[in-house]
């Protein structure tokens, strides 16, 4: 007992000399989280500009939570619902968090800039029915597109489909390309809704019918869905994305692509840094325009989101970090190391050196540049859509059952209708 | 013999005596301090209600990390909306658990409104089915070899138990890497000359490794309980049938297996109940696919009330509860079979 005295006494004395001298500078600095995500460097880079915030700001810290895509999507809104969330997250499902967003206009310093800046893309973070906030900002805007594997197209002899080329153009000549260099992957196209409707929307989807809630299977989507039906029965696509797994999981056939294992991958603008980073000089790649159908050649919008949320004790804090981040400089070195195209009005306008860009990427960076200029109006609006992830996982789950075989197409389009309803009722249910 | 004193002598103990009485010097401590508060406690409530003191910790955290869950999950059945909270969200009464049992017919799951639960309940059944009795015939033919006087045999126990550490997460990565296109399955299939097989593409292959990852992971297991009722069978009783030149087939059907039965039970309940719970392994290693071939229930739940957009919470507490009252009734079984044994 004896022995153990000092030892407490020491720990008391200890403690109490922290909280008198450590206490008040402490109370000074103010942590934020942010839950992050990465598809290629760029959170190397976040980390290093929040570091370089911190020596301008040192009452502030900032904790980088890297955490993986599923869980941005999947833990990330019951942390929300919670009231357990990180003060900012990059997100991608932008409508589905939109009622845990925080307006940050009066913390701001200029919310014109923001309006500006970022005016078009603050309606896929704004809550229903709101037309003012100032929730967040784009880290980066996507657009869907193909990527394709140039040399395995010169080994083959076979010439590539120009610029305005079909899906069914495409989907013949990577066919013909695949059998000739015993390619296991003709065609590749992640498992995703969203991705699904690059196709659809170029088959003439309308997505919405007259009253403007969802009319999801017309008669585009159907001639969408028999295309990737078709495609499966055929051999250009490989069951081994759609069919392999069940409902939702995404599958994305980046490894695959990475080890010339596909002619022709349909992923998006954000695989660049990292197929630059690793194929390197392994095999000639490409991005090409989005193929074209009787709905036009759009191509799929989106983007990750730098989101607040206003379950944060620091909405001041919160907001100068977003200031920062989301300042023109900042953001064009963000988008220029981790090879991004920027959601910033005024970037875009302006343009955005690359100078880590391989030629590759750089030319990729190009292409997609140019497809997000062309990008409908009907696809903005299903990406910017609330309920957007309700549709793309019907379709995804439901094509993928029609795909391996267990479910005819007709009774999974009756079924994603189904779906559809069912989960809007039940998010509407109060 | 020496003429040192054996008191004088270095002990080997004394060491190791000195440092258990150091360690056990923060017990002895609190139990000094809990002391005067127990014996006062004795006096007031009295001896014969002591017991249900000292219980009384187990059941707050049981109470807290158990039934209190229950409850909660039972309270998000009867409700609906997307909400968090049980305060915010409608009560819906039985539509939950209506909405569920919608069905055509039982027999077909696409007849039913809520078509993957019931996909999931049948994939289910027909693992439990053959996972257990695979897991039985396996675990039984290790013991029955283990329980033999066979060089190595230590070795070989612990090789047959070192899966059951494994992490299922860990299993079903190491399986994965295997059996994928260019797994080591495969590159073996190709060196002998062979096509590469699509195993998680065909569902029957999926449901056959599903089912195989499960046994060679969970069978040391239950290879170790057979072998523990293997050897607490008398061996008067095989040297008698030896006398007797009783044939080694009737000695396994006349002896072993009848002796061996109260073990058996309890392996089948255990692996029942294990098998209705499966979904770390199995989703890992196939994704529940191809198409729904090896969605399990609880994959469903955790689909449903997770990896949707709108988190259906109550649909998929609602599936919890049914999935717990099967798993119930399969615990009810355990219980009476352990019964059996100790009767």
């Amino acid at each position: 007992m004896r022995a153990v005295t000092p030892v407490i006494t020491s720990l008391a004395l200890s403690l109490l000399s922290a909280t008198v001298f450590g206490g008040p500078a402490a109370a000074e600095t103010t942590t934020l989280r942010m839950a992050w995500y990465s598809d290629g460097n760029e959170g190397e880079v976040m980390a290093d500009l929040l570091k370089r915030f911190h020596e301008q700001n040192k009452d502030i810290d900032v904790v980088l939570d890297q955490v993986p895509y599923k869980a941005v999507n999947e833990n990330l809104p019951v942390q929300l619902a919670s009231g357990q969330g990180p003060d900012i997250a990059r997100v991608v499902d932008m409508g589905g968090l939109s009622r845990f967003a925080l307006d940050m206009r009066p913390f701001l310093k200029d919310p014109g800039y923001w309006e500006s800046n970022f005016g078009p893309f603050l309606e896929w973070m704004r809550p229903a029915g709101d037309t003012q906030a100032i929730p967040g900002f784009m880290t980066q805007l996507t657009v869907t597109g193909p990527f394709v594997n140039k040399t395995l197209f010169e080994q083959a002899g076979v010439a590539m489909p120009g610029e305005k080329a079909t899906w069914e153009d495409w989907a013949k000549a990577v066919k013909e390309v695949a059998d000739k260099v015993q390619a296991p992957f003709p065609l590749a196209v992640d498992r995703s809704g969203h991705r699904f409707y690059a196709l659809a929307v170029s088959q003439g989807t309308k997505i919405f019918g007259a009253n403007g809630e969802p009319d999801v299977v017309d008669e585009g989507f159907k001639r969408a869905a028999q295309l990737v039906y078709d495609w499966h029965k055929s051999g250009v696509m490989s069951k081994e994305l759609w069919g392999s797994v069940s409902g939702t999981a995404y599958r994305g056939a980046n490894d695959e692509f990475k080890n010339a294992q596909v002619v022709m991958y349909l992923s998006g603008s954000w695989q660049i840094a990292q197929f630059a980073k690793t194929i390197d000089n392994a095999f000639d790649w490409v991005a090409v325009p989005n193929p074209c159908g009787p709905g036009g050649c759009s191509s799929m919008p989106g983007g990750g989101a730098l989101m607040a949320f206003k379950t944060t004790q620091h909405p001041k804090e919160v907001a100068r970090l977003m200031d920062y981040l989301a300042s023109e400089p900042v953001l064009a070195e963000f988008c220029a190391r981790s090879l991004f195209v920027p959601g910033h009005l005024g970037l875009a306008k302006k343009g955005i050196d690359y100078p880590t860009a391989s030629p590759d990427a750089a030319a990729a960076l190009k292409v997609f540049t140019a497809s997000a200029a062309q990008v409908s109006p009907l696809a903005y609006r299903a990406q910017g859509y609330i309920n957007s992830r309700i549709i793309f996982n019907a379709v995804i789950s439901r094509l993928g059952q029609a795909v391996s075989g267990e479910t005819t197409l007709d009774d999974a389009e009756k079924r994603i209708t189904a779906d559809v309803a069912q989960q809007i009722a039940e998010r509407n249910k109060k | 013999m020496s003429d040192t004193p054996s008191a004088a002598r270095p002990q080997p103990g004394m060491a190791a005596g000195a440092l258990a009485r150091v360690a056990v010097l923060p017990v002895d401590l609190a139990l000094r301090l809990l002391d005067p508060p127990m014996r006062w406690l004795q006096r007031v409530i009295g001896v014969r209600r002591m017991p249900y003191v000292f219980l009384l910790p187990n059941f707050a955290f049981f109470g807290l990390f158990v039934f209190l869950p229950i409850g909660i999950n039972i309270v998000f059945s009867v409700t609906g909306g997307s909400a968090l909270f049980p305060s915010e969200r409608p009560y819906v009464g039985a539509n939950q658990f209506a909405y569920l049992f919608d069905c055509g017919s039982f027999l077909d799951p696409a007849s039913c409104r809520e078509d993957h639960f019931w996909r999931g309940v049948a994939n289910t059944a027909k693992f439990v089915v053959f996972q257990v009795t695979a897991m039985v015939l396996f675990s039984l033919i290790t013991a029955l070899v283990l329980n033999m006087k066979i060089r190595g045999r230590g070795f070989f126990r612990a090789v047959y138990f070192f899966p059951v550490l494994l992490s299922p997460v860990v299993v079903a990565l190491i399986w994965k890497w295997i059996l994928q296109r260019d797994g080591l399955l495969n590159a073996a299939i190709t060196t002998l000359g062979g096509q590469k097989i699509l195993f998680f593409v065909d569902p029957s292959w999926a449901m056959f490794w599903a089912v195989f990852v499960s046994v060679w992971a969970h069978m040391g297991f239950y290879t170790l309980i057979l072998l523990a009722g293997l050897q607490a069978i008398p061996a008067d009783l095989y040297e008698a049938a030896e006398m007797d030149a009783t044939p080694r087939w009737r000695v396994l059907t006349r002896i072993t297996l009848p002796l061996l039965w109260p073990n058996m039970i309890v392996v089948i309940v255990l692996a029942l109940i294990k098998g209705a719970q499966t979904f770390d392994e199995v989703f890992v290693l196939t994704g529940g696919g191809p198409g729904t071939a090896t969605l399990m229930v609880v994959q469903y739940i955790y689909e449903t009330g997770f990896a949707s957009q709108v988190q259906n919470f109550g649909l998929a507490a609602a599936a919890s509860v049914v999935l717990g009252l099967v798993l119930f009734v399969l615990t009810l079984l355990q219980f009476a079979a352990a019964r059996r044994k100790e009767i």
